[in-house]
């Protein structure tokens, strides 16, 4: 595609787009579910397929299947998704505004990786209202590693104003292997650009519905619940005993050659590894062997996941 | 003549990484040209985040013809070899010329390169250069990286534009062709930029809100952000390293000035400024006094339609959160003693071979209040229960007490420091505050070397500590690894005494040190030889007590005996090694003195010399002496005397009394033998070792007599014997100063 061709197009679109933000500028700002709402309108008309939540206890948006595994292999994919992400050491009982122990990721992936991904993602702020022109967007230098997933890749931290709203990544390695094509990922902190679009202090405050339910109403009680048992309640043998089965029933789907139910297996060892931590029962020594061991699963299944549709590594 | 441009068009590329890769692009381009046998008249390079670019002034329109002959075989010569000759040269036959040789007919290839446009050897030289190109880390991207050869770039590369004069050079890179087409801002300007040649690229971007050059865009920000602080009443703190970054982040710096609640002003200046400059790149600002004021400085990119208000209030918000997380710490943090947060120590690993920050703690502590009790240590008198006493142990014990703050959590360059404040905060002493705070210093080199005692003691006990328990495991830097920065702590302790003129012999705590850490893993008989060195160390020396250990647990036949045996050896190991690498830094850490290397090494040499204030004035006595003619001189007979020892097998050559009447000359050295000695020791060991050397000066002229008069090696068995032993007493005597033999000239 010649360059100018590129910018005709993408231009065009910029510029209805902004139009529009600065039309929304001047109306109340949108909900929490509002928010969702236009991103996934906007990445639906981009051609991604808009996924529900993984039905499973995950740190991140990038351990959803979605992201993962099909980052692995060479067959396109564009998929758009929120992600409920659990933290349990970043719980604080409901007490902190800017920190939670369960929150929402909004997640992108397009592979390959579009020649105009930041031409698109730019125009997904302005369709959730941020103007670039009022505001000052910058794609700031920040490399991402997961050793759990034995992943990295090159990107950036995006700014709005100071703030970071998104990580941007090309994902170069996936469970060890090179990604071949690379994959673009931009994973949208959804509670930090809701309180910035909303102009709010705390993440309670933060108006879900736009008719009268704040997200405090809704998640409150349950980040305080759920900090004392990440900390104080949480049965740690129990814990320990999940850990094992599921470390055990990983291998089991993985001798079975069924990398995906295998990997889900890493996914839950990894989080029970998560309130392991939050409990304060794995020491120091301890915890790069349990992170060694939730590696192991996550790669095997990554390995298992392209023998099973014959990749080459 | 004509001027080239290039620009190499790619999304954000780190503001860290922008400098080097100006000169990565300057130095690339500059060997293709000369490769090719081109120069440019100059070369000038650019940098925004989005593209790297440079002009080449006054290229030639081509590179010059050249012509190269080869001398080949004679007429004549057999087939194989003349084909050969051609093959090599890339000619025919036919085109060989013959020519006279020394009366031999001799064939000659003349190859004639005929000169290259130049636009063929930039179109060769781009693709070259972007293949070559050696960024910190690369990536692979889009439709292309379906293979792993795939093109690299710091992040994707989106466009080239290459014009000679006013031509297009055209050329191509994994799908990316040149062009005349760029882009300018990203908000302020919509679409492609039409370059017509490298005089109006500058020019032609600046009017799309692109300024190419960073030196221009750096003044902006350096500038712009003081005029901001004097608009506001304030006074920029200057800091060139942000200024660079932020001109790394923008192509159209605008910097803008934002204000946080006087109220945050609670906590620390240092954390202030380093939550706004390093996660927000912010500049801070002062007030008329010189306090901090409530003010930051931000660098926009854009030229906001509402003058920057959205932005600032943006930032603002941003600095807010975190500083009032910062405050949170702040506060969160004094609420627990420094002592309580010390006991967590006990749960961070320092080392998995070396037990817990607590048992370093502890270790620290206790080697801290025994360097204060040494006697005649340079330290103030000092005996436990007093003051000072007193300050270096609470200080040593909660030196570390810091780590597991939440602050130095979130802040780890501020360890130290905010232990500092909160013992402040808590009450102690100044000196405590200060030991506490301080007490990693000096951190390599040319930084501030504490002289406060009790930080003094704190730091130096921190550091051979570290260094101790490091040896003691055999963890020694290596080649360029130095994992655990060694090397910068040895220095440390080097300029610590050397600054506060402290006396201590490092032997024999080094090798205690050593031998308490091996025994923490080790048996109880292990325990036992350790008592029994330490009953026996301070009658005989540590050499002595350790050989004394060896001797007496070597008639037992095997361990728990032997394990006790190995840990005194291990540890002694452990000690010379340590006490040589003191020897190597500091003659590192003296070369900017222009104190010499080699005399350093001759006084280690004796052995024995473990207290570096002594040492050190030992050396600087030495190499004053070394460069005077009586030296000089001196150096030389010794040189002559120790030769001849070499030649002889028997090392004791034992001085027995006359059989015979000396000769004059003989007697004179034998003579002022017997004077020098005597002074030599006395000055040593009164350590005026300038008076030492005088008394050595002394035998100057009786060894330059010695030679010129007397035979050696003497027919006579007696006389030769007798001569040796003289030689083998000058040779001591001059040791009792320095192992000459260690200096070079």
């Amino acid at each position: 595609m010649t360059l100018s061709g590129a910018f005709a197009k993408a231009s065009a679109t910029h510029i209805a787009l902004a139009k529009k933000a600065i039309i929304l500028t001047d109306q109340k700002p949108l909900s929490f579910q509002q928010i969702i709402l236009k991103l996934h309108d906007y990445w639906s008309e981009q051609g991604c397929a808009i996924l529900q939540p993984y039905d499973m206890e995950m740190g991140a948006g990038t351990f959803h299947t979605a992201t993962t595994l099909r980052a692995l292999g060479p067959d396109p994919w564009n998929a758009a998704f929120v992600q409920p992400c659990r933290r349990p050491t970043d719980g604080r009982y409901g007490e902190n505004p800017n920190r939670l122990q369960h929150y929402y990721q909004y997640q992108v992936i397009l592979k390959p990786s579009p020649p105009d991904i930041q031409q698109l993602y730019l125009d997904s702020l302005t369709a959730i209202g941020i103007n670039p022109m009022l505001h000052d967007i910058r794609f700031v230098e920040d490399d991402w590693e997961s050793p759990t997933l034995g992943a990295w890749g090159l990107g950036w931290e995006v700014w709005c104003d100071g703030m970071e709203v998104t990580q941007f990544t090309y994902f170069q390695q996936m469970g060890g292997f090179d990604c071949k094509p690379v994959s673009g990922e931009l994973t949208y902190g959804l509670e930090r650009l809701a309180m910035y679009i909303q102009g709010v202090d705390s993440i309670y405050d933060l108006d879900y519905n736009g008719n009268g339910v704040s997200y405090g109403d809704i998640f409150l009680d349950n980040e305080k619940q759920m900090s004392e048992w990440n900390f104080e309640v949480a049965n740690t043998e129990t814990l320990f005993d999940l850990f094992r089965k599921a470390t055990a029933e990983c291998e089991n789907c993985l001798e079975a050659k069924l990398p995906i139910p295998a990997y889900e297996q890493a996914i839950k060892a990894s989080h029970v590894f998560n309130l392991l931590q939050a409990r304060g029962v794995i020491s120091v020594q301890e915890r790069a062997s349990y992170m060694g061991q939730v590696r192991d699963l996550a790669k095997g299944s990554c390995e298992a996941y392209m023998a099973k549709n014959g990749w080459d590594a | 003549m004509a001027d080239f441009l290039l620009e190499l068009l790619s999304e954000e590329i780190p503001a860290r990484m922008q400098a080097k890769a100006r000169a990565d692009l300057e130095r690339l381009f500059a060997a293709q040209l000369n490769d090719a046998g081109l120069k440019a008249a100059d070369i000038t390079v650019y940098s925004t985040p989005r593209r790297l670019a440079l002009i080449a002034k006054d290229l030639p329109a081509q590179t010059e013809a050249v012509s190269d002959e080869a001398k080949g075989p004679p007429e004549g010569a057999p087939d194989q070899a003349v084909d050969g000759f051609c093959r090599k040269n890339g000619v025919t036959r036919e085109q060989l010329e013959v020519r006279e040789v020394k009366g031999r007919a001799t064939y000659f290839a003349v190859i004639n390169k005929p000169g290259r446009a130049t636009s063929d050897v930039l179109a060769e030289a781009i693709p070259a250069i972007i293949k070559a190109f050696p960024w910190p880390k690369s990536m692979r991207w889009g439709e292309a990286s379906l293979s792993t050869e795939s093109l690299r770039w710091v992040r994707p590369l989106s466009g080239i534009v290459a014009i000679l004069g006013d031509d297009l050079v055209e050329c191509e890179i994994d799908g990316v062709t040149s062009g005349y087409e760029t882009v300018g801002h990203r908000f302020h300007h919509d679409g492609v930029v039409t370059i017509g040649n490298a005089g109006d690229y500058a020019e032609k971007l600046r009017a799309c809100h692109v300024l190419v050059d960073q030196a221009e865009r750096e003044a902006i920000v350096r500038e712009g952000a003081a005029k901001a602080a004097s608009d506001g009443g304030l006074e920029l703190v200057a800091d060139e390293g942000l200024v660079v970054e932020n001109a790394g982040l923008t192509e159209w710096p605008v910097p803008l000035l934002g204000g946080f609640d006087p109220a945050f002003l609670d906590v620390p200046e240092e954390v202030i400024q380093l939550t706004a400059r390093v996660n927000q790149k912010y500049f801070i600002c002062r007030d008329k006094s010189g306090k901090l004021a409530p003010n930051f400085i931000c660098t926009a990119n854009i030229e906001a339609t509402d003058g920057g208000k959205a932005i600032v209030a943006g930032n603002e918000k941003v600095l807010a959160a975190r500083l009032s997380d910062a405050k949170f710490f702040w506060e969160l943090d004094q609420k627990t003693p420094l002592e309580d947060h010390a006991k967590k120590l006990s749960n961070i690993v320092f080392h998995e071979k070396l037990g817990t920050v607590a048992d370093k703690v502890e270790r620290v502590a206790k080697l801290a209040e025994w360097l204060v009790s040494l006697e005649g240590n340079g330290f103030d008198q000092s005996s436990p229960g007093d003051t000072f006493h007193r300050e270096v142990s609470e200080a040593a014990r909660l030196c570390k007490a810091d780590l597991v703050t939440e602050m130095v959590g979130e802040f780890p360059d501020l360890q130290g420091l905010m232990g500092g404040y909160y013992a402040e905060k808590q009450g102690k002493s100044k000196a405590v505050a200060n030991a506490i705070r301080d007490h990693y210093k000096p951190v390599g080199q040319g930084d501030e070397v504490p002289t406060d005692p009790v930080t003094v003691a704190v730091s130096l006990a921190d550091k051979l500590d570290t260094l101790v328990s490091f040896f003691a495991y055999n963890m020694r830097p290596t080649g360029s690894k130095d994992p655990f920065a060694l090397r910068r702590a040895a220095i440390a302790v080097i300029a610590l005494l050397l600054e506060n003129g402290i006396r201590v012999n490092l032997g024999n705590p080094l090798f205690k040190m050593t031998g308490e850490l091996l025994l923490r893993t080790e048996t109880s008989a292990a325990k036992e030889s350790l008592k029994a060195y330490a009953a026996l160390e301070p009658f005989v020396g540590r050499k002595a007590a350790s050989d004394a250990i060896i001797v007496a647990l070597k008639g037992s036949e095997k361990s728990p005996e032997d394990e006790g045996q190995e840990i005194v050896e291990k540890a002694g190991k452990a000690t010379t090694a340590l006490l040589d690498f003191f020897a190597e830094r500091l003659k590192v850490q003296q070369r900017e003195a222009g104190v010499r290397h080699d005399l350093i090494d001759a006084v280690f040499a004796l052995g024995g010399e473990d207290d570096l204030v002594r040492l050190l004035a030992r050396v600087n006595a030495l190499q004053a002496f070394v460069e005077t003619p009586d030296g000089g001189n001196l150096l030389a007979g010794y040189k002559r005397a120790s030769n001849i020892l070499k030649k002889e097998t028997a090392e004791q050559v034992e001085a027995k009394s006359l059989s015979y009447t000396p000769e004059k000359a003989e007697k004179a050295l034998i003579d002022a033998l017997d004077a020098a000695q005597p002074d030599v020791t006395a000055a040593i060991a009164a350590e005026e070792f300038e008076k030492a050397m005088t008394a050595l000066a002394n035998l100057r002229a009786p060894i330059d007599q010695f030679f010129e008069d007397v035979t050696v090696n003497d027919s006579d068995a007696d006389k030769r014997e007798a001569r040796l032993a003289l030689l083998a007493r000058f040779r001591a005597a001059v040791h009792q100063v320095a192992d000459f033999s260690k200096i070079e000239g």
